[in-house]
């Protein structure tokens, strides 16, 4: 018998008042704030007083790296999906970049299963779109999509598919399936030994360049490509004003073309590589102050349709080295939603309702998971899945690495004051976090 | 500031302070004996991951001729070809009580990391980073132009002279950087040296051997070297080495910076015909090694307004002085003046 949930004074996407019943996995009832009691015959009742909160639907990413299988020394399927809720997540789509790659039913299998028995959030497992991710072949995407993992979303995603060849076929070929392919856009030849954003700080610290046209060139042939094959295209981590600005352009054109920023890409410039911090190496990298304010415009506007956090657990060790020696990526899945609201929110650009939109329903309509019995992303509504996350918005906070629930500690906000706190989360009416602390699971406590 | 990392972060009276220091270190070494007790008991590293014989030799000779202690760690030679972090090599440094270390590295940034990673106390010197800065070589290259042509010259005066330089700066000085400016540390180094010092660079190169960025730095930017030497007449003309790899690219074609050296040289390369086109005062300079007949032809190398061989006896001076004033302060309440 599952615990029944009474959220009362809630602001579901910070609107109206309301109080919530969440029981047997669905929003049982919605009434006004004070009208709702917990009904009689259920005797395991908990009551959350929520005035004050923000009830968003969960959060669904579209661009996690769970590391697992091959880096669990970095993060396994259950430590990152563990801070997925903490962040109030309540699905990812888990990168193809594991050892080995996801590019067979078989991994995506595996990938789907390991996040199952965790229980913290929905895995929906990416699949490479091509072996290896060496950019050849084709990975058997016809066989990952009839996989129990029932995979949709295609990435290569740490490398581009920059054979045009390959990125046409690719793009044919999971229209019969509704699936989508996600760019990584970065043309090799233009990045190679690239370091960071090519500008003026690259030219004064003397670290080799990684140039805007290298990622906008492969975004403006892929929109074309997309456009002529009649596919729809994603556009990963998308970091420069010049990319906005194409994207818009294709929008204009009818083109099915979807987009996504990251957190990071939202608030950090390519400053913060002065002092040769890895912990600020990232793929792309980070830009300057003019394509931070175009990508906040571009997600005010509508122009890109999401934020997925690219979170990218590394080791002390991939970080705590030379500049050049480290590994790109940062974390991200537990700062994600307090730099949303501090960049976009806070600032008056958009409303918890966008917040809604950006970060739950379009990226659960982008990988297909916004129907059927696991559906994500979805209005707070009687009827639905009670896949919720309770946000106080008035509370802040000070990151620090080594209390998150990430197994790695390379957070580029360390040290830093973002407003806001989840509060709870809530997976299918099952409360994953609750006043901020996880609650273990069933296979955390047998394990 | 207990290091030197970068020609970024000195003031000019700093700078100054250096240069005079090198000058008295300099007299030294015209004695007999040119040993000096200055840093006995002081260990010198020099932990260098590139190969530079000069640049190694050089700070050698500048740690033995103060009396320190030298020990050479180069990474071929050591545990670091077997993978050893550079934080584990700190690590062991630091434990051994290196008092300086003189880092080279071709990864920008390494002796930065090396002084703010918290993993040693020691002072750090950069010795060249990736393409970053080689502060050492940008205060040689100032010591040499300011003891050529610094200092009030309107009695007519030529030639070094290191009395009447002492306390001057480099004010009005027209010096012309020529080459790949993209890949130079010695370029970045010197930019910002010189324009504290009140010089004024004209960078000359081909645009695509010039940042994306250069636009912001503190001097001018040529893509044609007759012009310059015309326009500009400057008073140093400073010829970069060129690399070969830049000349084929990475990777399969089209990767190169040039079509080919021929072109090069036409274009950039100081022959005898420029030569000539130089104020009569002017001198000529180059970090080393030089490619003959590449960016530099024999006449131009060979002829009397070159300064290349006394840039490298002016390079022990230099690094004399940086270790002098990194270390030596440190006994007394007096602090190194380099901050």
């Amino acid at each position: 018998m599952s615990t029944t949930y009474l959220v009362t004074g809630v602001a579901p996407l910070g609107g109206e008042q309301v109080d919530l019943l969440l029981q047997d996995g669905v929003i049982a009832q919605v009434a006004p704030a004070g009208t709702l009691t917990a009904p009689d015959d259920v005797t395991d009742v908990v009551t959350i007083d929520a005035a004050g909160l923000v009830a968003l639907p969960g959060l669904v990413d579209l661009h996690t790296h769970l590391r697992e299988p091959g880096r669990e020394d970095a993060e396994t399927i259950a430590s990152g999906t563990r801070a997925a809720a903490v962040g109030g997540f309540t699905a990812v789509h888990a990168m193809a970049n594991t050892t080995p790659v996801a590019d067979t039913a078989g991994v995506v299998e595996q990938v789907w299963r390991l996040g199952r028995d965790a229980g913290w959030v929905d895995v929906h497992p990416v699949g490479a779109v091509s072996v290896g991710l060496a950019g050849e072949q084709l990975a058997e995407l016809g066989a990952m999509a009839d996989s129990a993992a029932q995979v949709r979303v295609f990435s290569d995603d740490g490398k581009c598919v920059h054979d045009p060849i390959l990125m046409r076929r690719a793009l044919e070929y999971v229209k019969a399936f509704d699936g989508v392919v996600a760019q990584h856009a970065q043309e090799p030849r233009l990045t190679e030994g690239a370091q960071m954003n090519e500008g003026v700080v690259s030219a004064e610290i003397g670290l080799a360049g990684w140039p805007a046209v290298a990622e906008e060139a492969i975004i403006a042939r892929d929109v074309l490509l997309a456009e002529h094959v009649g596919s729809r295209l994603h556009v990963c981590h998308l970091s420069t004003a010049g990319s906005v600005e194409i994207v818009r352009w294709a929008k204009g054109r009818g083109i099915d073309v979807t987009a996504e920023v990251t957190p990071h890409h939202l608030i950090l410039t390519d400053e913060l590589a002065r002092d040769y911090d890895p912990t600020f190496k990232v793929n792309p990298p980070l830009r300057t102050a003019a394509d931070v304010e175009a990508v906040r415009a571009g997600l005010a506007d509508g122009t890109i349709d999401i934020v997925a956090t690219d979170h990218a657990p590394h080791t002390r060790e991939d970080k705590d080295c030379e500049w050049a020696a480290a590994a790109f990526g940062m974390t991200g899945l537990e700062t994600a939603l307090s730099v949303v609201q501090q960049t976009m929110v806070d600032t008056g650009r958009m409303s918890w309702a966008d917040v809604a939109r950006v970060m739950s329903s379009a990226p659960a309509r982008i990988g297909r998971v916004d129907v059927g019995p696991q559906a994500q992303g979805r209005p707070i509504a009687e009827g639905e899945p009670a896949n919720l996350v309770l946000v106080d918005p008035a509370a802040t906070r000070v990151v620090d690495g080594a209390q998150q629930a990430t197994a790695s500690g390379n957070t580029p906000f360390r040290g830093r004051e973002l407003p806001g706190r989840v509060v709870a989360t809530f997976l299918r009416g099952r409360a994953t976090v609750l006043d901020g602390a996880t609650v273990e699971t069933a296979a955390e406590v047998t394990a | 500031m207990k290091h030197l990392l970068s020609t970024a972060d000195l003031a000019r009276e700093d700078a100054i302070t250096i240069l005079d220091t090198a000058a008295q270190m300099a007299a030294t070494q015209s004695r007999e004996i040119k040993k000096l007790p200055t840093l006995r008991g002081r260990t010198v590293v020099n932990l260098f991951y590139e190969d530079s014989t000069r640049t190694r030799i050089s700070f050698e000779t500048a740690a033995k001729r103060l009396s320190a202690d030298v020990i050479n760690f180069s990474a071929k030679g050591s545990s670091v070809s077997k993978g050893e972090s550079l934080k584990d090599t700190a690590l062991t440094l630091a434990a051994m009580g290196a008092d300086a270390v003189v880092c080279r590295h071709q990864a920008s940034g390494a002796p930065h990391l090396l002084a703010h990673a918290g993993w040693l106390d020691s002072a750090v010197v950069n010795a060249g980073d990736g393409m970053h800065q080689h502060p050492t070589q940008a205060l040689l290259d100032a010591f040499t132009m300011r003891r050529h042509l610094g200092g009030d010259r309107t009695d007519g005066r030529v030639g070094p002279d290191d009395a009447l330089v002492r306390g001057a700066d480099l004010a009005g000085l027209r010096v012309a950087i020529v080459g790949d400016v993209l890949h130079s540390r010695v370029a970045r180094s010197n930019v910002h040296l010189l324009h504290t010092l009140g010089a004024h660079v004209t960078l000359v190169a081909p645009p695509t051997l010039l940042p994306v960025g250069v636009g912001t730095w503190p001097c001018d930017v040529s893509y044609h070297l007759d012009e310059t030497l015309r326009d500009v007449a400057p008073d140093v003309v400073m010829m970069l080495r060129v690399q070969r790899e830049r000349m084929s690219g990475s990777g399969t074609g089209g990767g190169a910076f040039f079509p080919n050296p021929l072109e090069y040289t036409r274009k950039y390369g100081l022959d005898a015909r420029r030569l000539a086109l130089l104020p009569p005062h002017s001198i000529v300079m180059h970090p080393g090694p030089m490619n003959r007949g590449l960016e530099i032809s024999a006449e131009a190398a060979d002829s009397p307004r070159a300064v290349i061989v006394e840039q490298v006896a002016n390079g022990v001076a230099i690094r004399m002085a940086v270790l002098y004033l990194l270390l030596a302060g440190d006994d007394s309440t007096e602090r190194a003046p380099i901050s």
